[in-house]
């Protein structure tokens, strides 16, 4: 038996959170497989097979994953997981969106967001938006789980893995793809920045003006609350907490950020936590381990003339 | 076109819980509970889809204990017509869940599906796309806008560092993300017209349903505390105190 890893790639190279993934299947202490599905997936395969710690890479190329459906993946990974006591991938939006439908094809449970494996079958995860730790333990014969890859350190390379390639199931013809919109940004990746710099609604449409320098000077990421983004502040994909990114860089810094339970989820595994609040009461401060009670327009730019020296 | 919604009743978003003093579970006897607000707005584009003329009739469902009614009742408060209560005992996870709300279907055939992304209590994210499988239909999960157009509905969905458009078959399943829409406020006039609607009383076991639980949890806790922090006085103190610790 061994260990299936649904990748995540643009084509080129494999995304972080499955090296990440590849970190976590060691675990089970099984032969590691990664599953590939794209269009034409020949040059991330040659990446893929360098990864240390990965056996095998299952190349499946077909019309259908140029832009990969929660239907068609899924059929793909039922179509292997029987043989396979593992099928786990990173906990990202492609996972979620496409694991628990093969779960529930497999009829099986499934795991989310797992953030430590104890034992063969045993899991930590977090519940009630990362304030309890419950402890589950499966005992279905396949274990459908994401982890959560700020808790996994990324593969490295290394390995030489041998590439196979495989069939893919008919495309289900249940839906299609339309487009997509990118936010294009030459800022690393939100979920694995050494550094993020978060803000909160109160920064209004100074958000890039007032953070943009501090990241550009720490080559950090930008985040920003639930209220930020919903204001049209900032875009979408950087939510940080519960139902966005989840984060854990080795320095946070929050402007303005009150510290809603909402956000904390996403943010309070970071190694060192700065919060920039005028509010003396901010829940943010009882995380912090520096806190600065001042206005975010004049400490924030402050703080990135005094880093620069 | 029928609306079917799947709405949860879980622990008030506001509340800070408590784990139970034996680490077996969070402590719910007491505690302030609500629709689970992912859910909410399921509702609430379910109700937007009946304003524009696409949907005709909009179900809300739970599962679980009788007290779950509560949920039901807000959802026929915000506008949906009728109701319905699967009576089922015990922990539901989402693969139990999947199955029961398969039956619903069954029997309502409806052409659209809503759920929120994930209950804000077990964080899982999987009843939506669990249903879907179960059901060979396709799926449209994190929706930030929903078009119906024919035979189609066209879901704009939030994913990393964007957003996807896709086109789904109907019937199909919707998940919807905070992004949807705005839930609307419940009027007290509403709220008496709601005790007038009806709920239908449903049981797992009537519909064949085996929805017991498959993972065993073996306990809960509190995660590891932050040990306090200082508060400094100053920007230049504070750069000081970041090279100091030498992630600057």
């Amino acid at each position: 038996m061994s260990v299936l890893i649904l990748a995540e790639h643009d084509g080129q190279h494999l995304k972080q959170a499955t090296r990440q993934a590849v970190t976590a299947a060691q675990a089970w202490g099984l032969p590691v497989h990664l599953l590939l599905l794209g269009a034409d997936t020949a040059a991330v395969a040659g990446h893929a097979a360098q990864v240390a710690g990965v056996a095998r890479v299952l190349r499946v190329d077909a019309p259908q994953f140029e832009h990969p459906l929660a239907e068609d993946v899924a059929a793909a990974i039922v179509n292997l997981a029987r043989d396979y006591k593992v099928v786990l991938a990173g906990h990202t939006a492609f996972a979620k969106n496409a694991l628990p439908r093969a779960a529930a094809l497999l009829d099986v449970a499934m795991l989310a967001d797992v953030i430590a494996i104890t034992a063969p079958a045993t899991y930590v995860r977090p519940v009630y938006a990362g304030n309890v730790l419950a402890t589950v333990e499966s005992s279905d014969p396949i274990q459908v789980l994401t982890v959560r890859t700020t808790a996994f350190a990324a593969a490295e390379t290394g390995g030489a893995a041998e590439v196979v390639t495989l069939a893919a199931p008919a495309a289900s013809g249940l839906s299609r793809w339309v487009g997509e919109t990118r936010n294009v940004s030459d800022r690393p990746e939100l979920a694995t920045a050494r550094v993020v710099i978060s803000g909160g609604r109160s920064l209004g449409e100074r958000f890039e003006e007032v953070l943009g320098p501090l990241a550009q000077l720490l080559n950090g990421a930008l985040g920003a609350t639930r209220a930020a983004v919903d204001a049209g502040f900032a875009p979408n994909d950087i939510q940080i907490g519960q139902t966005g990114t989840v984060v854990a860089p080795e320095l946070y810094i929050a402007a303005g950020v009150s510290g809603a339970a909402q956000h904390l989820a996403g943010m309070k595994d970071s190694k060192v936590i700065v919060a920039i609040n005028h509010d003396p009461d901010a829940a943010i401060f009882q995380v912090a381990d520096y806190g600065l009670v001042a206005d975010l327009f004049e400490a924030v730019p402050q703080l990135t003339a005094a880093l620069k020296n | 076109m029928k609306a079917l919604v799947a709405v949860k009743r879980v622990v008030d978003h506001n509340v800070q819980v408590h784990i139970k003093p034996d680490g077996s579970g969070v402590e719910t006897a007491g505690v302030k509970m609500s629709i689970n607000p992912f859910d909410e707005i399921a509702v609430e584009e379910a109700l937007r889809l009946k304003e524009r003329g696409v949907v005709t009739e909009i179900v809300a469902v739970t599962l679980g204990e009788a007290v779950a009614q509560d949920v039901l009742r807000h959802a026929l408060a915000m506008g949906a017509d009728r109701a319905v209560l699967v009576e089922a005992h015990g922990e539901l996870q989402p693969l139990g869940v999947a199955k029961l709300l398969k039956a619903v279907v069954e029997r309502e055939q409806p052409g659209l599906i809503l759920l929120g992304k994930q209950a804000i209590d077990d964080d899982a994210g999987q009843a939506g796309q669990m249903l879907a499988a179960l059901l060979g239909a396709a799926q449209g999960t994190f929706a930030s806008a929903v078009t119906v157009q024919g035979d189609e509905v066209e879901v704009v969905r939030e994913v990393d560092g964007g957003t996807e458009t896709v086109a789904l078959k109907l019937p199909a399943v919707l998940t919807a993300d905070l992004r949807l829409n705005e839930p609307r406020f419940v009027k007290l006039p509403n709220l008496m017209m709601a005790k007038k609607k009806p709920i239908e009383q449903l049981t797992a076991d009537g519909l064949g349903v085996d929805a017991a639980p498959r993972l065993k949890r073996l306990k809960v806790a509190t995660p590891p505390h932050r040990a306090p922090g200082v508060k400094v006085n100053s920007v230049a103190e504070l750069a000081q105190k970041l090279r100091e610790a030498k992630v600057v």
